[in-house]
């Protein structure tokens, strides 16, 4: 035996509070499976008030740490590996917005299905934490493991009611294509290392920055940003990648829809941002017409495909693909001063329209998660004949949010839809925008359809049959309704702390 | 003569490329639940090989340890996705992905 000359290994240096708002949802996560696992089951709404309390304390603390970023100026932690700045608190603060309402919705649906039980919220958390770390991330491999962090748990809440077949069956669905999905992403990040030297973002900036006067055509790396947008584009359900959006978000379970629809695709647009903005600026000429593109292709199909469905959680599918088509026109915009000291206006007004659209997307499912009945099928549209006169009150909530998404002036939706706009005007992309106006008077359409069968069409017989048979008036679901709804209005009429937070979105840690 | 060809990391990274396309053509044709995970597996370690083959060209040692990330992805992957197979199998057994038609598009 040779003896071997002792190394000692000596770890990363941690910031923990820094990190706080991730390790609060990761610890409430495995105490509530770990809880709910030894104790009888639980009184109504415990769980949801554990997770409702645990994604506030982590937005209280993402709060507390945009201050000190504020005074402080951003930074990253764990060696570089994730980045500590005003974009990744404000994804975080967007995404424990998500988990709170859905949480509360979730309550009422959960015992309607008599599926009780902490599985959902702990999933729920665990999804929040790897949507905080994918619009964090300051490493590739970080960013993939957010992913697959999200992707894993959404794959199961997706088919997790388990006496509907259709839950499973979208459930199926969406690993199949997701898991195909992340495999691009990855493939995509493998041969970025292979061109740059590294996953980490600071080191590939600093690569680019050094190699692109030299050489400006560097195969390796263009079919890896391809690939990785393409993985992306799928997490977005940006069109022509959009195919699995309305199967799962129709199979999947109401609540989880509003998940995915919300808190998801914050994350995987924090993503975006964290690979085209901040990682590969200097590559921005290629990648930025393949954006103008796909916001082209998901505005047009969102609205237009959307006009003949006849499922209200397919055509809010589709109407989501078109909000992804105006996100995508903010990051376009942002495109054209990716890399400088002062980013443009792009970024501030893709997180108000993230924020907006999460809290109004939600209202919507949740209305139709409570409409939906036991079974949680009844989702037609017949089936909302004559909602407004067996639920006056949750069929305003549910005209606010459907006006709101058709950007109609004093909601959210209407300042988001015009910070996007104005940013790609600052930025002469004038043909993006216009077709961005064109597709929302598309869109405004169908919001418009289920506000005539809401308010004007007399009830079939069928639905008058069932008119208050298992429905649910439970206060937590009234709740989240109720705030979300306070939200989006009190938004569109004083949006000024808005969009004034959001204006500090332009500055990353690299 | 055969001997003196000496493999070089491009082999590799053709061998992984081949591979990955293999996997992903299979998952848009193949029926079966079961091979459908495995030609996502046979992606997943396509990618493998690549960081492999990159990180020996590149010597450094941030792609190998990229590896165990993936390889502890890909196991939780499986774990998930065979969960949900067996809860539909237990409704119908001799499922094939043609059969999964409730939901349209």
């Amino acid at each position: 035996m040779i003896a071997q000359p002792v190394s000692t290994f000596t770890g990363p240096e941690i910031d923990w509070y820094a990190l706080s708002p991730l390790l609060v949802l990761v610890a409430a996560a495995v105490a509530l499976l770990v809880a709910g696992a030894l104790t009888p089951p639980w009184p109504k709404g415990g769980y949801a008030i554990v997770t409702v309390g645990a994604a506030t304390a982590s937005a209280v603390l993402a709060i507390i740490q945009w201050q000190n970023i504020s005074d402080d100026g951003p930074s990253t932690l764990v060696a570089g590996a994730v980045s500590f700045d005003l974009s990744a608190m404000f994804f975080t603060i967007t995404i424990c917005v998500a988990v709170a309402l859905v949480a509360l919705l979730t309550d009422d649906f959960l015992r309607r299905q008599a599926l009780d039980g902490p599985e959902f919220y702990a999933l729920y958390l665990v999804a929040a934490a790897g949507g905080i770390v994918m619009a964090s991330a300051n490493d590739l491999i970080v960013l993939f493991l957010g992913v697959e962090t999200l992707s894993l748990a959404l794959y199961v809440l997706a088919a997790a009611d388990r006496r509907r077949s259709k839950s499973q069956e979208s459930g199926l669905k969406y690993f199949v294509l997701g898991s195909f999905s992340s495999a691009f992403l990855l493939y995509g990040i493998a041969l970025v290392y292979g061109a740059t030297g590294s996953t980490n973002i600071t080191r590939v900036v600093v690569y680019l920055q050094e190699s692109v006067p030299l050489e400006r055509f560097d195969a390796l790396l263009l079919t890896g940003v391809a690939l990785m947008m393409v993985g992306l584009a799928f997490k977005i359900a940006a069109a022509p990648f959009h195919v699995w959006t309305p199967d799962v978000y129709e199979g999947a379970p109401s609540p989880v829809s509003a998940f995915m629809a919300s808190a998801g695709k914050v994350a995987a647009f924090g993503a975006l941002v964290r690979v085209l903005i901040v990682a590969l600026p200097f590559y921005r000429e290629d990648w930025q017409p393949v954006v103008w593109v796909l916001a082209l292709v998901s505005l047009v199909v969102g609205s237009v495909l959307a006009v003949v469905q006849t499922n209200v959680k397919r055509l809010l599918a589709y109407s989501s693909i078109n909000h992804v088509g105006f996100v995508l026109v903010g990051i376009e915009s942002a495109a054209h001063r990716a890399g400088a000291v002062d980013s443009g206006p792009g970024v501030p007004s893709v997180g108000v329209y993230l924020l907006a659209y999460t809290v109004m997307v939600i209202g919507s499912f949740g209305v139709v998660a409570i409409a939906s009945r036991s079974g949680d099928d009844a989702t037609s549209l017949d089936s909302f004949r004559g909602f407004a006169t067996r639920r006056p009150v949750l069929a305003v909530a549910f005209t606010v949010f459907l006006l709101a998404q058709a950007g109609v002036p004093f909601t959210s939706g209407f300042i988001a839809k015009f910070g996007v706009v104005q940013a790609a005007v600052e930025e002469r992309s004038y043909a993006i925008a216009l077709i961005a106006m064109l597709t929302s008077v598309v869109a405004a359409f169908l919001y418009l359809r289920i506000i005539v069968t809401m308010w004007m069409s007399e009830p079939d017989d069928a639905s008058v049959e069932l008119a208050g048979a298992g429905t649910s008036n439970s206060w937590t679901g009234t709740l989240s309704i109720g705030l979300a709804a306070g939200f989006t209005v009190a938004v569109g009429i004083v949006p000024g702390w808005l969009l004034d937070a959001a204006d500090d979105l332009t500055q990353f840690a690299r | 003569m055969i001997a003196d060809v000496v493999p070089t990391t491009t082999w590799y990274l053709v061998l992984g490329a081949v591979l990955f396309g293999i996997g992903a053509v299979g998952v848009l044709v193949r029926r079966n639940p079961l091979v459908l995970f495995m030609c996502i597996e046979l992606m997943l370690n396509a990618v493998n090989l690549t960081f492999v083959s990159l990180s020996d060209r590149l010597g450094d040692i941030g792609g190998q340890t990229a590896v165990f990330f993936v390889l502890v992805v890909a196991a939780a992957e499986v774990v998930v996705g065979l969960g949900i197979v067996i809860s539909i199998l237990r409704r119908r057994a001799g499922l094939t992905a043609d059969d999964l038609t409730e939901l349209r598009g």
